[in-house]
């Protein structure tokens, strides 16, 4: 067994990966629920201000995507393979959206036209909503299993994806963006947008809970082998009592006029939401619900120690300077969006 | 059509489209340092229009660049499982460090670059400029040295049998300085360094020829001149190191790259020519003996040909590789001429009369850009049957999960989505381009601004 201050590599590299998706799923997150309510903003102004809110940072935010699909790569190779070539439908309409929310930025404020700008718009506004669902609709896969054959890639039929589940997870995933990113947005506007977005997140909240609420019951109705965890250890059901009082927060700061604890609630659920689903399937990265021998564990698929050593120190080199950067950048724009001749 | 054509076809239209946009943001990346550092030192208000300008258009070939480069990490593990799981533990490795060391640095700083001139000072300003581009001149390194190891794997060994065979690493600086990851990665940052320069010589001489903006667009091009010159030259040094690293590691490319077939006999050197796949024989105008003599220094010597490689084991589409090699050798040539009569008039002081010379500049912008896309397919179809040379071939690396069906609708999604892309992106570029460099801080950039606002949409509810 090789380990690293007394704990596996593997499990090393299993956290730090956790910990990227997180970042990504906060960071861009925002971003995302931010795309999904755009429509939801009539005024080009509100428009321009949402949009630049998010302007600066969402490249630098999708990074987190990137550094997570390095990661699954270079120390869990297997799963890297299996998990992309099984979901490559869902997937490639991921990259889609992906690709046309970052054009829908970038070219929206290119030309004054009314149509033009509401045409990106509404294409800005749908891509994030499909990266939105279509990361969840994955993510409930994930959780649920898929059937994989003993070369340890998939063997199913990707229609089979859309079980009424991993719908249920992208539903809240898109719920659990639109209020974060409401939110996120609150801390930058002013004035009338303020008050609409302070109005918005609170009827995301609403979306959220509610299908965060269905989802749970269905979850523990039909499919109890993902709460097995919790059942044999009581103790970690810190987790989801953590997690409900950090959702509880998130209306009760935004009452205060404290969005920033607001804020920072919703993030905190987000990760204790990945916390869980981590807790669920570990050690599998990728269940195989056909026969359980062929699924892919944090062992099986993982790099070899000599790789996973390299890894690690440069997960130690490199976190402090993307931490240091990143931090530098949020510093620089934060307040309240200011729009000028350089902004979208 | 089946899985591989279909994966293969998807997997170079993909990173061919892609390799449009990272060379320019590489090489106006160099520029906009350039610029920045010379309004830092001299405080000349010009310099500040010409950077704010090209920030414009960086963003915009940025931005389509991350999009169409996200696809490319995610595409090994969708169409190439079986390729991610072989090569996983060491070209992963590669591309986790891009992601952490490199793209998140240039990412970072963007922001600051593109939306930071009312929040940061010059000098902040002209260092995330510094950042941008070392981020991205770092994306290179590891882009490069992952592809370097599949064309000269080092530093690795190979553990397991059959489906479960992988290459793990056992020297991660071997692997980083495999054989040909220098002399290539020098080759591509000096490709990208005159698509960069010859996009701004490009504008600023259409700028010139129709007497706008003059005053900076003589300044900006005589900058971006000096840099294409000396890129150019540099890259006659650059490519020969590379030449010469192929004829070492990977003679069935060389061969092939100069359609020479057999083993006994001196290899040509060609201008121009056609190979026939099926006689063996090349037609066209070269030097004769004069790829022996490149790698040899002698004319007469021979060198190791195509039919020295057992039949599955070479490249079989040598005429392509031939044509496309010998496009850019060509347009490598021809960037040459070009800068170095661009200075002689310059030095003469008759460069901005030369009319005929500046229209050549304006669509010279497509020499860097053909050379780097052909230079790349000889190097890829080269390498061929292999994904990784001589360890792994192409046709074992694909996902045994995906249908051609599947790999055919992803095909025809990218095809669609990227032709709308490019479209807009000229469209865009032209734009910014007829549009021009504007003073800030004057009532003309403010009248900009409010046009942006748009008034008449704020008025709806």
């Amino acid at each position: 067994m090789h380990t690293f201050l007394g704990l596996d590599l593997n499990i090393w590299w299993f956290l730090i990966f956790g910990g990227v998706i997180s970042g990504y799923a906060i960071l861009d997150g925002f971003d995302l629920g931010a795309g999904a309510l755009h429509l939801f903003l009539k005024k080009e102004q509100s428009r321009r201000i949402a949009l630049n809110a998010i302007g600066p940072v969402w490249d630098g935010n999708e990074v987190w995507l990137v550094i997570g699909g390095g990661a699954l790569f270079a120390g869990f190779p297997v799963a890297y393979a299996a998990i992309f070539s099984a979901f490559y439908v869902p997937f490639m309409i991921f990259l889609v959206g992906i690709i046309w929310r970052a054009v829908a930025i970038e070219f929206r404020s290119k030309e004054p036209m009314g149509w033009w700008r509401k045409t990106w718009d509404i294409v800005y506004s749908f891509a994030s909503i499909t990266i939105a669902l279509s990361l969840g609709l994955m993510l409930g896969n994930v959780a649920y299993g898929i059937p994989l054959n003993n070369g340890k890639e998939f063997s199913g039929d990707w229609l089979s994806f859309f079980n009424p589940f991993s719908i249920l997870v992208a539903i809240t995933t898109l719920a659990l963006f639109m209020m974060h990113g409401a939110i996120y947005l609150t801390m930058k506007t002013e004035n009338r947008l303020f008050a609409k977005l302070h109005i918005l997140a609170n009827n995301f909240i609403i979306f959220f809970v509610l299908s965060f609420v269905v989802t749970t019951l269905y979850t523990l109705l039909y499919i109890p082998h993902l709460s097995d965890f919790f059942k044999e250890n009581p103790v970690g059901f810190i987790i989801p009592i953590l997690m409900v009082l950090a959702i509880a927060n998130i209306p009760r700061q935004i009452k205060k006029g404290k969005y920033r604890y607001a804020f920072i609630s919703s993030s905190v659920t987000i990760a204790l939401l990945l916390i869980m689903v981590a807790l669920e399937v570990f050690p599998y990265l990728l269940y195989s619900n056909s026969d359980p021998a062929n699924s892919i564990t944090i062992d099986n698929a993982a790099s070899s120690p000599k790789t996973m050593r390299i890894l690690l120190i440069m997960a130690l080199v490199g976190t402090p300077l993307v931490g240091i950067y990143t931090s530098f950048v949020f510093y620089t724009f934060k307040g309240k969006v200011k729009l000028d001749e350089m902004s979208y | 059509m089946d899985v591989e054509i279909l994966a293969r076809v998807q997997f170079a239209f993909t990173i061919a489209f892609h390799y449009i946009y990272p060379p320019m943001s590489i090489g106006l990346g160099l520029l906009l340092v350039i610029y920045e550092g010379l309004y830092l030192k001299t405080g000349d208000k010009k310099y500040e229009k010409i950077a704010r300008f090209w920030i414009k258009i960086f963003a915009l070939i940025f931005g389509i660049g991350v999009a169409t480069g996200i696809i490319m990490e995610f595409e090994f593990g969708t169409n190439w499982a079986t390729y991610s799981k072989y090569v996983g533990d060491i070209f992963g490795s590669a591309l986790a460090a891009e992601g952490i060391f490199a793209f998140a640095l240039e990412s970072g700083f963007l922001g600051i670059l593109i939306f930071g001139w009312n929040r940061v000072g010059p000098k902040v300003h002209f260092f995330s400029a510094l950042m941008v581009f070392l981020g991205s001149m770092f994306s290179a390194v590891w882009i490069v040295v992952a592809n370097s190891w599949q064309q000269t794997p080092a530093g690795y060994h190979i553990v397991g049998e059959g489906m479960n065979a992988r290459a793990e690493i056992t020297d991660f600086w071997a692997m980083v300085f495999n054989p040909s990851s220098v002399e290539r990665l020098t080759h591509v940052w000096i490709g990208a360094f005159l698509a960069g320069a010859f996009l701004v010589l490009s504008v600023n001489a259409w700028y010139i020829l129709k007497k706008k903006h003059l005053d900076i667009a003589i300044k900006s091009f005589k900058i971006a001149l000096v840099v294409a010159t000396l890129s150019s030259l540099a890259q006659l040094v650059a490519g020969h190191a590379s030449a010469d690293g192929v004829a070492k590691n990977q003679p069935a490319k060389l061969a092939a790259l100069e359609g020479h077939y057999d083993t006994s006999a001196k290899a040509d050197l060609y201008l121009i020519g056609h190979v026939n796949n099926k006689t063996q024989k090349v037609t066209g105008i070269g030097i004769p003996g004069g790829l022996s003599f490149l790698v040899y220094g002698n004319f007469t010597e021979p060198i190791k040909g195509l039919n020295a490689f057992p039949e599955a084991d070479r490249p079989k589409q040598v005429n392509a590789i031939f044509q496309f090699y010998h496009i850019m050798v060509a347009c490598g040539m021809s960037m040459i001429l070009l800068t170095l009569l661009g200075c002689w008039f310059w030095y003469r002081k008759k460069l901005f009369d030369k009319r005929w010379l500046l229209w050549i500049f304006v669509w010279a912008v497509l020499l860097p850009q053909i050379a780097n896309q052909a230079g790349w397919f000889a190097a890829e179809m080269g390498r061929q049957p292999w994904v990784v040379y001589g360890l792994l071939r192409t046709s074992d690396a694909l996902s045994k999960s995906v249908t051609a069906n599947q790999v055919m609708f992803s095909l025809i999604l990218f095809l669609a989505v990227y032709m709308i892309l490019f479209l807009l992106f000229l469209y865009l570029l032209n734009k910014k381009i007829q549009h021009g460099p504007v003073d800030y801080g004057t009532k003309e950039s403010i009248d900009e601004g409010s046009k942006r606002d748009n008034p008449i949409l704020d008025h709806q509810s």
